[in-house]
């Protein structure tokens, strides 16, 4: 009897859950008619660009024009009736809904920024791509130790100083390909410090991660005030990756100009996303980790090395790491700024939480954190009246909403930062 | 007074407590905890400043051009070493204290003519020190206290910002009142901003378990744009630079020196504050509460203590002292906000809170030591050409051999008998 008392009591708190969900739908939607349907001159026009604006080897299609009134109003109106359906129901798949509701919501807001005027959609989707790229990495080093058992907040100090070292490796040895190996090594150099104090001393995990991340920005800003800052062209000018287009896949429409015309540390996060994946839930050693983070004592009476399969999953997340920061110098603008990173490996923390400590999962949220900021420059350069600020806080907002467990809770691996203590 | 020194070096559980109060402790001829409570934040400070040399050799040209000679001349090598190292450390020093000698003579001066111009010029050092301890003391308090109940508030900076921009706004847009009137509201808007700040994610981490420490941090991203805005537009003062108008002087901390001096009341607000936060903390029941949630919140909450409210408790007091550092540092020394104010605060605070136990006099004493390396550090980067960030890396190492006190009881071969256990952090959503 008691099991069904508990039973009934959780359906009522997730249909109450449920229920409200429904309201939040409702006030969404009647939010998208008040705010964005409000004052449309009646004919008026948006229309999406849906070829990349630079020499690209994708198929030319047709722009998307959209009357944007009658746009508004529909995706308006899906918003309200899913919500009522939701009021009214109770559906439990409450979270596949929201999807729903986000994007509509979205593409109403799109529709409204870009009345009167072209707004080059496939470009914006894009250049997502390439933003979530640091943040993915950060969260893929996050869930490579996080599975282990070990919590590692000091991806951002990890990347600054990969950053650093890549471009000034590639700069001297006129070869990126040279950078971007001094980068990994210098994620793993870093992680296996941080692997030392967490695992073999038993420092609090995140005490050692926030030392990383102090002395990670004071090296990097002192070999930039005391070395690079004199010699630019010698040490801090190495140029970027060249974009590469893959021979047939780059010509499709809409997909390709998205995926496969990128640099090569795009290419390497989504293989990186693939095989990392592979590692964790197809592989003997991706067991055993899983193991030691869910439950160290028993894998040890098993006659698993905890103390081994930590210290390798630190470090090579700290080689993934690594990746993510040759991104910000040798991926992106070719030379070193103080702080480049700018909460990046933190968002990645984010996004490792919402992707509830799976790869794909990480991968599909950091998206979401790389559409919102490509989206704050496109609204800037729309002339949209909201201060650049208020848009530029729109990926730290949307990682506080995520925390919060607006899509139900997440629950992060049993041992996950506390250290093991063999008996 | 035997309570507190057990208090000083962890937070046990009360049972705990009581048992090591009650019972002496044995020496086996390790260093009691007593004293190594003491000598291992010496060392480790000690020893981040031996590493911080090897860091300015290493990366001297001089010395590293010396080094290639080695094996011929190796005095050259060795002088240019202790050269680099002796004048860059010179620097900090008299940058922080202020030198022997020219106090002597400002003294001589002084008695024979009266003058204090000199007298003057040669305590400007250290009081600049305890003008920059006095923000530290607020913020490392704001860590402590945190860390005390549990919880890990990366987000000082940001608190440190929102408390500094409301007291600058109550500071410049009041007008006519009274010093006795306008201080104290101006001090208790920047105390307001800093706990609002941080009852944000202190009440997300109590009702949906997000933790603090994602949270605090994209706070702060959010302070930074909030505050670049306000200074751009509803806050700017009139002229070209986004920075606020200047706060009545009537809102101003007093300075307690003629005009170069910037040494002002806040430090002993400061003191005052950290004699609170002790009080309240080890001597009423509230206090009690956040150190039991601390401690073990299984605990606390079959002792019948709410911990989701001492967690919300403890991050709007902890964001109130961060808005207190805000506070003091607009109405004491600058007297107006202008863009990157609060920028390294949070990260001093950790450091301070770690390297003084999470007690507020070991925090005191820290941020005396932290000031003095600070304003040294300036002087250091105009005389001897080495970056103020590399207190930044001394800042680093001094927590990681606080928080791995076994690195430097290998150093030192301090053996110990009893291994402490201090609560600071828990993991992920708990």
């Amino acid at each position: 009897m008691a099991t069904s008392v508990a039973r009934s009591q959780i359906r009522a708190i997730s249909t109450g859950r449920a229920r409200r969900m429904g309201l939040v739908f409702l006030a969404i939607g009647v939010a998208t008619l008040l705010l964005l349907g409000r004052g449309l001159e009646a004919g008026q026009k948006a229309t999406f660009g849906l070829n990349p604006g630079f020499k690209s080897q994708a198929i030319k299609i047709p722009d998307l024009t959209l009357p944007v009134q009658p746009t508004i109003y529909t995706l308006a109106a899906i918003i309200l009736i899913l919500g009522a359906w939701q009021l009214i129901r109770g559906s439990r798949s409450a979270n596949a809904l929201l999807g729903v509701v986000a994007f509509c919501f979205v593409f109403a807001f799109l529709t409204w920024a870009a009345r009167g005027k072209s707004f080059n959609l496939v470009g914006m989707l894009g250049s997502s791509l390439v933003r979530a790229t640091p943040i993915a990495l950060a969260a893929l080093c996050g869930v490579m130790c996080e599975r282990s058992g070990v919590v590692n907040i000091g991806i951002e100090g990890i990347m600054l100083m990969s950053a650093q070292a890549a471009v000034v490796v590639a700069t001297v040895t006129k070869n990126l390909y040279m950078g971007l190996a001094a980068a990994i090594l210098t994620g793993a150099i870093i992680s296996a410090l941080h692997a030392v104090m967490a695992v073999s001393l038993k420092v609090d995990q995140v005490i050692s991660g926030t030392a990383i991340i102090i002395i990670g920005t004071g090296a990097t800003s002192f070999i930039a005030a005391r070395f690079l800052e004199k010699n630019i062209n010698g040490l801090n000018n190495s140029g970027t990756f060249p974009v590469i287009s893959i021979p047939v896949l780059s010509k499709i429409p809409l997909l390709g100009p998205i995926f496969f015309e990128n640099g090569i540390i795009v290419y390497l996060m989504l293989a990186l996303i693939a095989l990392t994946h592979i590692l964790l839930f197809s592989t003997k050693w991706g067991l055993r980790t899983r193991a030691v983070g869910e439950h160290p004592r028993a894998a040890d009476t098993l006659g698993i090395n905890v103390y081994l399969v930590r210290y390798v999953s630190v470090i090579l997340g700290g080689m993934i790491a690594g990746v993510g920061g040759a991104y910000f110098t040798i991926g992106s603008v070719g030379r070193f700024d103080e702080f480049m990173t700018a909460g990046k490996g933190f968002i990645g923390l984010a996004a490792m939480i919402f992707g509830k400590w799976s790869p794909f999962g990480a991968f599909g949220s950091s998206l979401l954190f790389g559409f919102a900021d490509s989206l704050q420059i496109k609204l800037q350069i729309l002339r949209v009246h909201i201060p650049s600020e208020f848009l530029l806080m729109a990926p730290y907002l949307i990682t506080m909403v995520v925390l919060a467990g607006v899509v139900g809770r997440a629950i992060p691996p049993a041992a996950d930062g506390q250290p093991y203590e063999k008996q | 007074m035997d309570e507190d020194r057990v208090e000083a070096e962890s937070t046990p559980t009360p049972a705990r407590a009581e048992r090591d109060a009650t019972e002496p402790k044995k020496s086996r001829g390790g260093l009691s905890p007593r004293l190594q409570a003491v000598v291992v934040p010496v060392l480790a400070v000690f020893t981040a400043l031996v590493i911080g040399a090897i860091v300015i050799a290493a990366t001297d040209t001089t010395v590293v051009a010396a080094y290639r000679n080695f094996f011929r001349a190796p005095r050259t090598a060795l002088s240019a070493t202790w050269r680099a190292v002796a004048t860059a450390y010179g620097a900090l020093f008299s940058g922080s204290l202020g030198s022997p000698s020219e106090i002597f003579q400002a003294v001589q001066v002084y008695r024979s003519t009266g003058d204090n111009a000199l007298w003057l010029k040669a305590i400007w050092p250290i009081t600049e020190s305890l003008v920059a301890a006095t923000p530290f003391i607020f913020s490392g308090l704001a860590v402590a206290l945190g860390f005390r109940c549990g919880l890990f508030n990366i987000g000082v900076e940001g608190q440190f910002g929102m408390g500094a921009l409301a007291a600058a706004y109550v500071g410049y847009s009041i007008t006519g009142a009274p010093r006795l009137v306008h201080l104290p509201l101006a001090v208790l808007a920047g105390a307001l901003g800093g706990a609002v700040w941080a009852a944000i994610p202190g009440y997300l981490k109590a009702k949906t378990g997000a933790h603090e420490v994602v949270n605090t941090i994209m706070m702060n991203y959010i302070a930074f744009r909030l505050s670049d805005w306000l200074l751009n537009g509803p806050m700017k003062a009139p002229g070209y630079r986004p920075v606020t108008s200047s706060v009545e002087m009537t809102a101003a901390l007093p300075r307690l020196f003629p005009a170069p001096i910037r040494f002002n009341a806040g430090f002993f607000l400061a003191l005052a504050v950290a004699a609170l936060v002790y009080w309240f903390l080890f001597k009423t029941t509230l206090g009690f509460e956040i150190r039991t949630v601390g401690a073990n919140p299984d605990a606390a909450r079959y002792a019948g203590m709410s911990v989701t409210r001492n967690f919300v408790l403890a991050m709007v007091l902890s964001g109130a002292l961060a808005g207190l550092a805000g506070a003091s540092q607009v109405l004491g020394v600058d007297y107006w906000v202008g863009q990157g104010f609060s920028a390294g605060y949070g990260f001093d605070a950790i450091a301070l809170a770690l390297l003084g136990k999470s007690h507020p006099f070991g925090v005191v004493l820290a941020a005396l030591l932290f000031g003095a390396l600070r304003s040294g550090a300036t002087r250091m980067q105009s005389l001897a050409g080495i970056p103020i960030d590399i207190i930044s890396i001394l800042q680093g190492l001094v927590i990681v051999f606080i928080a791995a006190p076994a690195i430097i009881r290998w150093l030192y071969r301090i053996r110990v008998e009893r291994e402490e256990e201090v609560v600071l952090t828990r993991g992920w959503g708990k």
